[in-house]
């Protein structure tokens, strides 16, 4: 246990030690950047001096360091706001559409996976593995432009892009009490506001959705595959339980476990998904800002949301770790 | 894993050879449906400049005059935004995204298989040191750290293929540290040990040999990722410059024009879908066959 957590904080530093590097070994001066375009060469020296760019590359390490652990994550090149304002503002939208997206595929999925895993070499079986293959083969970009295409140019029945409404800003504005606009509307009671925002997360979330899908649909039917051979489970069939309970009660019940493991690794790729699906649908998280920085060179933006991204990602599996240690005595922690 | 060969491996062993590998197939018409569209799309590659209607069009051409016209029987795809035949691009496009595939892999291999054998052979601080590095490595998606990579390097395939080599390698040494640290503690490794034969005879002939057979189903599994990545950081514009017939950049560029011309957008998109699902039934399929353990039948 004190070695797990011991191996997270390790895999923080290398993290932050990484993301240092790439910025170091950018060919660009990001002092010029600062400066912009037109600027003078005292001026870029100047920027560099402000920047803290002039003092030896372990100087800069360390401050970097101690930048980070005091909350203090370096400016935007660009918007020249705090990296981690900017984050702050724009990670709880991203954290709502992946929430929804892994609701959807765990929703789609995890019936898909116990059908298949029931019948296996079937029809449905074979449909259902090609299907999640599918999933995970889809250039998610791409699906975003088509669905957008589809349902909201053609058919006119979801909402093109933006998070809700622009009209309900002056009927029924948000009231920002957690930053969180699900939760906002919802405390707030403020429903159409709601109802609009449920509206533009369908597209996106279905299209983040795809990829969790396709591999939760995997893992279900493997793991279910696994287990119904266990002597216990075969215990319950005679004692006379419908095949529909043995699958769908037993077996995934001990199937849980490895799939909620993968839902927590799953979160911190769908996370940097968002990169790709969120510019298009104009949903104002860390996708778009990401997108936006990408164009701009925005370095400590795109390495900020690096960091935060990694950070998430390395405290997701801590968490599950921990948890399913202590759920389940059959696992233990070195 | 080189454990005890399962009864279901025994038994496809006793059959004849060619009559094991036909009842696999038939087994498995998945594999043989993504097998046939991966040599599809490598014959398409190297044909390319005979099979495209306009091979022109793949490089620099511009035909004013010919700007974002729909499917037609003389432009089977439609026209681009400047003019050049979709279908030839994306014919030619099957030359880049399944070649950066390939590079990418061969370098994961090539940088990951020594370290996992050396962290799995010598074990100790070596192993300590290497593994830790790769969990670092392993705490990022891969497509952010390829994304943070490929940002600050200067936009171009080259940049793009260092950048998701950069991100890949971890996971073969993981894979073949797993396998080489097993095989290291078996009996006749450290009767060669007692022998006196030297350690990287013993790697080369024995360890290395032992190890590597996950990593093959591995790396067929990867060839769909590795697109799907390439074609990503291309559509964020990370990749490939115009005028590359690269899939993920035709996306990106007809993405201005796609309310109304909707052509320039789909037929890249999906020959990058077809691509990364082709190769991921074949890897899937070639998983099943080569590894009873984790078979999908009964």
């Amino acid at each position: 246990m004190a070695r797990r957590v011991a191996l997270a904080m390790l895999v923080v530093a290398g993290v932050i030690i990484a993301t240092f590097v790439i910025a170091r070994v950018i060919p660009g001066d990001p002092a010029a950047t600062w400066a912009g375009p037109h600027a003078s060469a005292a001026q870029v020296a100047a920027a560099r001096r402000f920047l803290g760019l002039d003092r030896p590359p372990l100087v800069q390490l360390a401050a970097y360091f101690g930048g980070i652990l005091t909350g203090s994550w370096g400016l935007s090149l660009h918007t020249h706001q705090p990296v981690l304002s900017d984050i702050g503002t724009a990670a709880p939208a991203s954290l709502e559409l992946v929430t929804a997206a892994l609701i959807i595929a765990l929703a789609v999925a995890v019936p898909l996976g116990l059908v298949s895993a029931r019948w296996p070499g079937g029809l449905a079986d074979q449909a259902i593995r090609a299907g999640s293959i599918l999933g995970v083969s889809m250039p998610i970009f791409w699906m975003a432009l088509i669905l957008q295409l589809v349902f909201s140019q053609r058919l006119h029945v979801l909402p093109a892009a933006g998070q809700y409404a622009p009209g309900l800003l002056f009927s029924h504005p948000l009231d920002q009490r957690t930053g969180f606009s699900l939760i906002d509307a919802v405390i707030s009671g403020n429903w159409p506001m709601l109802g609009s925002i449920l509206a533009h997360l369908v597209l996106p979330a279905v299209v983040v959705a795809a990829y969790p899908a396709g591999l939760i649909a995997r893992m279900v039917r493997a793991q279910v595959l696994d287990t119904v051979t266990e002597t216990h489970v075969q215990m319950i069939r005679a004692l006379g339980f419908s095949e529909r309970t043995v699958y769908s009660r037993f077996a995934m019940k001990l199937a849980w476990n490895p799939v909620a493991a993968a839902v927590a690794l799953v979160f911190g790729y769908s996370l940097v998904n968002t990169f790709l699906v969120e510019a298009i649908f104009d949903w104002p998280g860390l996708g778009s800002y990401t997108a936006a920085s990408i164009a701009t060179l925005d370095t400590p933006a795109i390495l900020g949301v690096t960091l935060f991204i990694a950070l998430v990602y390395v405290a997701a599996n801590l968490a599950v770790d921990i948890i399913q240690a202590a759920l389940d005595p059959r696992i233990r922690l070195r | 894993m080189i454990e005890a060969p399962s009864p279901a491996a025994e038994t496809a062993l006793a059959l004849p050879r060619g009559q094991a590998l036909w009842h696999g197939l038939r087994a498995n018409p998945l594999l043989v449906a993504g097998g046939l569209t991966a040599v599809l799309i490598i014959v398409v590659a190297l044909f390319a400049p005979l099979l495209a209607p306009f091979p022109g069009d793949a490089g620099t051409a511009t035909h004013p005059f010919l700007v974002l016209r729909p499917p037609s029987t003389r432009h089977l795809f439609g026209t681009d935004q400047v003019g050049r035949d979709v279908l030839s691009r994306v014919l030619y496009g099957a030359r880049i995204s399944p070649l950066v595939a390939v590079i990418v892999l061969l370098i994961a291999c090539v940088v990951g298989i020594p370290l996992g054998i050396a962290a799995g052979y010598f074990g100790g601080w070596v192993d300590e040191v290497i593994m830790r590095v790769t969990d670092i490595f392993l705490a990022f998606p891969s497509l952010l750290l390829a994304l943070a990579l490929a940002a600050v390097l200067p936009a171009s395939l080259t940049s793009l293929t260092i950048a998701i080599a950069a991100t890949w390698w971890p996971w073969y040494t993981r894979l073949i540290r797993g396998q080489a640290a097993s095989v290291s503690g078996r009996a006749y490794i450290d009767s060669c040990r007692v022998l006196g034969i030297r350690p990287w005879r013993i790697i080369l002939r024995h360890v290395l040999p032992n190890s590597v057979t996950p990593l093959t189903v591995q790396v067929s599994l990867d060839v769909g990722g590795v697109i799907l990545t390439a074609s990503a950081l291309s559509f964020l514009g990370l990749g490939a410059q115009d005028p590359t017939p690269d899939w993920g950049l035709m996306v990106a560029e007809g993405q201005n024009y796609f309310t109304t011309d909707w052509w320039v957008v789909t037929f890249p998109g999906i020959a990058i879908l077809v691509t990364a699902f082709a190769f991921n039934l074949l890897g899937d399929g070639l998983r099943d066959l080569l590894d009873p353990k984790r078979s999908l039948l009964p």
